[in-house]
């Protein structure tokens, strides 16, 4: 197994995949196939390295190492679980086109227990100990805005999944990129339009107490005033908490929606309360964010008022029948049913409407790689000006959540969002917004900062 | 909300804060009454509880009330075996000695916890209430489960209590606490009394998690805030006082409930600490501990 990993550089690109289809990968982008010379030296390697020498790693044609920062315990272990799992299928689809620059990938997790300190840590590690080209698929924004800082300083490129506006603000750093999930702010600016068109002005909010939710608190708010709307309540609650009915009674009587967003391990013990709150009596629409559901079940007890209430999903986790061309390969490789649960565990739901960002980061750090022909870590920097030189990203099974519009300067991708309804016990999608719809005046130009 | 509404909405939550609270503070300080043990391992069997009624609900085939009975007899007997283990292994060889105790039950603490970490894994995971009997009042909806764990929480504190005033068994641990060496010269097993004290504050710490976890789900970490609780229970009510335990278990809870909602949680915990604090220093033997 491990021979048959190492010699992967010396399958030409665009080689048949076991189930004899091209692989798309290989489509969307510009590198040149591997040299001969390159090859060579990876057979070499690869011979080498299955001879139990593994000090090879330097040499060009050894696997390239990306460090995976992965929330496998803390708050963020659902999230985690699947992250993980996405991430693998990713590099076994790109291993089997042929790896990056005719190299094979190799993904190094560490736990960094969703806790911004051990972040900065685990960032230190893959660089220092495991000598990791690049350091990606951090979701908790607590945790990119612990870690960045030491990505700068020891100057490799952090790739975060994160959604927080932190890249885009300009709060971080040149090294720190988010090609693979839209921000909070333009996720928000895409959808309160349609919230004010079709639930209503008056909102009360609940959200985490922390940077991601001060990000919806803050957007949300200036979004629905620049409506015409109002925010009568902004709640804010520990992302630690396992009980909340002692903030819903500061939900307004005359609010007119509830936008709700909460994350942690309790998101189920959330959205429960807040049925039972409610019961029978009269109650707010609701538009939720997904991640107040995500890796939950929605025919769990208890979750039956969500019917008729909407939430917005970056991609919808059971499969629309609309769903584009490449939706079913994506599933089958990430082991995720059309409802959007384990194909082994129907219990085991996935977080869906985020974990597409560590496949779509993956392939944006192969185009990245191959567009500057990079072949290790004194190439780092042309890697950021690679990436910054990206523009438009289309929909393919690199980028199995849709296209996605890449802004150099502000470090962020941009792409559509979906808004589902609960219909009969499932989500189905009701609206989908343009990647105009979720576009702001850029904040910052950090092409213009030294390295 | 209007005022009434609102403040009986906060009592009601404070009621079940103070009734799981009650349960688990209440093991606490009959370890630390009969055994002068600082248990910092009593979260840990309070997750214990949390994460075997999860198993045992799994298992158990049929409607949720038949695993949730099962877990309510299963999880008690399961994790007091435990805490006998440890008693046997770790804290009589150490001839429960207080500082030596404190540490052993640490390292124990960390132990359960990354067991379960390895084993049940990082996941909050649900167990189904056995019922979901809901009360609708004119102003919100209330989960009857939760009523149900008010209710359930002072029928076993009133059994507790039977058991320590009224079995002979009761008598011997309460002779114990008051003098260990007279009640050894009476013919008093000793080290059989300490091992069914520690099982039965384990065992306590299990059913108040059973209780709780149709709420709030089985975590590997939800035994951090029970135990800063029943400390700060244990310490306001008088160490080893049963009676100041329930009183302080009562005040600790509704006003975590009152606070929580119309202040804010942190406000309550600050409010708690404080009154460790205050009580410490103008009352350290606690409202209802006897004087040293």
């Amino acid at each position: 197994m491990l021979q048959n990993h190492k010699l992967k550089p010396t399958v030409p690109r665009k080689a048949p995949n076991n189930s004899g289809d091209e692989i798309m990968v290989t489509k969307d982008f510009t590198a040149k196939a591997p040299s001969r010379r390159s090859v060579l030296q990876g057979m070499g390697a690869g011979l080498l390295a299955s001879t139990a020498l593994p000090a090879v790693a330097w040499a060009q044609g050894a696997p390239i190492k990306l460090g995976f920062q992965l929330h496998a315990t803390g708050i963020g272990a659902s999230y985690g679980r699947w992250y993980q799992r996405t991430a693998d299928a990713a590099v076994k689809v790109i291993n089997e086109g042929g790896g990056i620059g005719g190299r094979t990938v190799e993904l190094i997790y560490e736990d960094d227990a969703t806790d911004p300190a051990r972040g900065a840590e685990v960032v230190d590690k893959f660089v220092n100990q495991h000598g990791c080209e690049v350091v990606l698929g951090t979701l908790f924004s607590h945790v990119v805005i612990g870690s960045a800082p030491r990505a700068g300083e020891l100057r490799v490129p952090y790739l975060v999944c994160s959604e927080g506006y932190h890249v885009a603000s300009g709060m971080l750093n040149r090294w720190t990129l988010q090609p693979g999930i839209t921000d909070v702010r333009s996720q928000i600016a895409s959808m309160a339009p349609w919230v004010a068109a079709n639930l209503g002005k008056k909102v009360a909010m609940i959200f985490p107490d922390f940077a991601f939710g001060h990000d919806h608190r803050d957007f949300f708010t200036a979004a629905m005033t620049a409506l015409g709307g109002e925010v009568v309540a902004q709640i804010a609650v520990p992302p630690t908490e396992t009980s909340f009915t002692r903030y819903f009674p500061q939900i307004p009587a005359d609010t007119e929606v509830l936008y709700h967003v909460m994350v942690g391990p309790g998101v189920l013990t959330f959205v429960k309360e807040l049925g039972e709150f409610y019961g029978t009596a009269a109650k707010p629409k609701m538009f939720g964010f997904i991640d107040s559901l995500e890796a939950v079940d929605i025919a769990s007890p208890g979750l039956e008022f969500l019917e008729g209430t909407h939430f917005w999903e970056a991609h919808n986790r059971m499969k629309p029948a609309d769903a584009g061309e490449h939706e079913a390969a994506y599933r089958a490789a990430v082991g995720v049913d059309d409802k959007g649960a384990s194909v082994s565990d129907p219990a085991d739901v996935a977080t869906y409407s985020h974990m597409f960002s560590a496949w779509e980061t993956l392939f944006a750090i192969k185009a990245g790689m191959e567009a500057c022909d990079y072949t290790g870590p004194a190439d780092r920097q042309k890697f950021v000006e690679a990436m910054e030189a990206m523009s438009e990203m289309p929909y393919g099974i690199a980028r199995p959540q849709g296209a996605k519009r890449f802004n150099g300067k502000t470090h962020q991708a941009f792409g559509t969002q979906n808004i589902s309804q609960v219909q009969g016990g499932k989500l189905v999608r009701v609206h989908q917004t343009s990647m105009e719809d979720g576009a702001y005046p850029d904040q910052v130009d950090y092409t213009t900062q030294a390295f | 909300m209007a005022f009434g509404p609102f403040l009986l909405l906060a009592l009601m939550e404070g009621m079940v804060s103070a009734a799981v609270l009650a349960l688990t503070a209440v093991g606490l300080s009959l370890v630390f009454g009969v055994m002068r043990v600082v248990n910092v391992a009593h979260g840990a069997f309070f997750m214990l509880g949390a994460v075997t009624a999860w198993y045992v609900a799994k298992a158990v085939p049929g409607p949720a009330v038949a695993g949730f009975l099962a877990a309510l007899v299963v999880a008690p007997l399961l994790v007091a075996a435990l805490a006998t283990l440890a008693d046997r292994l770790v804290l009589r060889r150490l001839h429960y000695d207080p500082e030596a105790t404190i540490v052993a039950t640490i390292g124990l603490l960390y132990i359960v916890e990354q067991a379960a970490l390895s084993l049940f894994g990082p996941d909050a995971r649900p167990v189904e209430a056995p019922f979901t009997w809901r009360l609708q009042l004119p102003w919100f909806g209330y989960s009857g489960y939760k009523i149900f764990v008010v209710l359930a929480a002072a029928v076993i504190l009133l059994g507790v209590y039977g058991f320590l005033t009224r079995t002979k068994a009761g008598l011997v641990m309460r002779a114990t606490q008051v003098d260990r060496q007279t009640a050894q010269a009476f013919g008093i097993d000793v080290d059989r009394v300490y091992a069914g004290v520690f099982a039965l504050g384990a065992a306590l710490a299990a059913v108040a998690a059973v209780l709780v976890v149709p709420i709030s789900q089985a975590h590997y970490k939800m035994g951090a805030d029970p135990l800063l609780l029943s400390f700060i229970v244990v310490i306001i009510g008088g160490l080893g006082s049963i009676r100041g335990t329930l009183w302080a278990a009562l005040i600790i809870g509704l006003g975590d409930g009152v606070i929580s909602m119309f202040f804010s949680p942190t406000l309550a915990k600050i409010i708690a600490t404080l009154l460790v604090a205050m009580v410490l220093v103008f009352r350290p033997q606690g409202l209802f501990g006897a004087k040293a």
